[in-house]
């Protein structure tokens, strides 16, 4: 999938966990920049799995630690 | 429990700063624990029983107790026959086995514990393990492997969990007890690859139960195997207590059944049933299994004699059933706020503000004499503060409407209720 589209879906997906409005840019962290804890990853994870009907398990999340991360390995399994 | 913490919750601490160690991750948790008991209250994870007077009473911080708050759904821990038998295999056998199953670590009463569990459940194998901690831990780490895909419920117990980080295949939760979300992941898993479901029968935290009549055909329609963990569930529910599985008719489509010995059975293991051909192999490859000492014969003997027992505990279970319904339906009128609308097991949750007023309610039931489990974030779903009450079918229906007594008194007076 494009990487622009999906960067924009991704975008609003994080949006109802963005709890503190913080600025999105691609090197915004999850657990640092974010303060997302495990449970949040949990839910969130499961939205972009059924919005792009993809998986990411855990031993893959391990590897995205920041949003660019995300939109490249999302960009990249939608294929 | 969702216990599946991975990652830490908080990026790790730099170590270079003054005073800073190992140990300046855990500042968070030491500041909450002090706070909580600055406020006078009894520490609720530090309680000691002096004295344990039946599977319902103790002296607990020196007080005469009600025990609501044990895994003893059973009552099994005073049964005389069990005691007996335990007593006569520390005669016979000693006091441990210094060994592993598969070295100098299993006697006599191991093979008959297991013999005993391949009857109650009518199932052709089964391997005990120390405690039920480590079957999880060594079944879902040694049958899934580097290239499968395990599919479990997010509110899984810390040991499901483990026994996925301890292994190496790809580990997909979906949210909890959502056949939908269950059916689309298995979907999604590349085609040829091998695919382990992990449910439980029971989830203690709310004491509900999976629909698993639904979750093991989906499963079953990928052409995946089932585990299912049914420690809250046996000697209980289902027609000869075999948990959820039994009770919703799919247990002989359940490729592994996880338990334990430390709840109904009443006393300390762990154990794998299963109707696998290859099942057996598993002694040889489980490390949590080899690498560590057999259970003591005084254990392996109680817990067959007590296994054997609960075959024919159905009064007992009809009991522990009215116990539950008076307790959930009478905190339900009293205004509390309840985990499950309907009781579903042994297990009836209560639902506390917060963790502060949780705390203040669990001590002033301590004080009134009675003790339950106060559960907290992380091991809560959705980071509730929760006053678990698990019932034992030795609690007689007078004690139920004591503990009833209990709670409204103690509500009233923490403001939990008006």
């Amino acid at each position: 999938m494009d990487r622009a589209a999906t960067d924009e879906r991704i975008r609003a997906l994080i949006e109802p966990f963005n709890k503190k409005g913080i600025a999105i840019t691609e090197a915004t962290t999850f657990a640092g920049d974010l303060e997302f804890d495990s449970l949040t990853v949990m839910d969130f994870v499961a939205e972009i799995e059924d919005a792009f009907d993809i998986i990411i398990s855990m031993n893959q999340q391990a590897e995205i630690e920041s949003y660019g991360q995300l939109v490249d390995a999302v960009s990249q399994m939608a294929d | 429990m969702s216990e599946g913490v991975f990652q830490p919750d908080q990026p790790p601490a730099a170590l270079d700063g003054e005073g800073r160690d190992l140990f300046s991750k855990f500042d968070e948790l030491i500041a909450t624990r002090e706070n909580l008991l600055a406020q006078g209250v009894e520490d609720p994870f530090n309680l000691v029983m002096e004295q344990v007077l039946s599977p319902t009473r103790a002296i607990c911080n020196g007080r005469d107790t009600i025990l609501l708050g044990t895994y003893n759904y059973m009552g099994m821990t005073f049964d005389p026959e069990v005691i007996a038998a335990g007593k006569q295999a520390l005669d016979d056998f000693g006091a441990g086995t210094t060994g592993s199953r598969v070295l100098n670590g299993t006697y006599q009463g191991h093979r008959e514990v297991e013999q005993a569990l391949r009857e109650f459940y009518a199932m052709d194998h089964a391997m005990v393990f120390s405690t039920g901690y480590q079957a999880n831990l060594g079944i879902i780490s040694t049958i899934a492997g580097k290239g499968d895909y395990i599919i479990l419920d997010k509110d899984s117990h810390a040991s499901i969990w483990d026994g996925c980080a301890l292994g190496n295949a790809e580990v997909v939760p979906f949210r909890h007890n959502d056949i939908e979300a269950m059916d689309k992941r298995l979907g999604r898993i590349p085609e040829g690859a091998g695919k382990l479901v992990v449910l439980e029968g029971v989830y203690s935290m709310l004491g509900d139960v999976a629909p698993l009549a639904a979750m093991v055909a989906v499963a079953k329609r990928h052409g995946a195997m089932v585990l299912v963990d049914e420690a809250h569930s046996m000697g209980f529910i289902g027609e000869y207590g075999r948990g959820v599985a039994e009770a919703q008719g799919v247990l002989g489509e359940v490729d592994f059944v996880i338990g334990t010995f430390s709840k109904s059975v009443g006393t300390v293991g762990g154990f794998c049933v299963s109707n696998h051909p290859k099942f057996e192999i598993l002694r040889l490859v489980c490390r949590p299994y080899v690498f560590t000492a057999s259970l003591p014969p005084s254990v392996v003997a109680t817990a067959e004699t007590s296994i054997r027992k609960l075959m024919h505990g159905s009064n007992k279970r009809a009991h522990l059933w009215e116990n539950s319904k008076r307790l959930h339906g009478g905190l339900k009128a009293l205004g509390f706020q309840l985990g499950t609308e309907e009781p579903q097991s042994a297990i009836v949750a209560v639902i506390m503000p917060d963790l502060e007023r949780g705390a203040m309610m669990w001590e002033a039931l301590l004080k009134e004499g009675l003790y339950v489990n106060l559960a907290r974030p992380p091991a809560t779903p959705d980071n509730m503060t929760l006053l678990r009450c698990s019932l034992c079918a030795e609690h007689s229906a007078e004690e139920v409407e004591t503990i009833l007594g209990m709670f409204e008194r103690a509500g009233a007076r923490v403001g939990i209720i008006g």
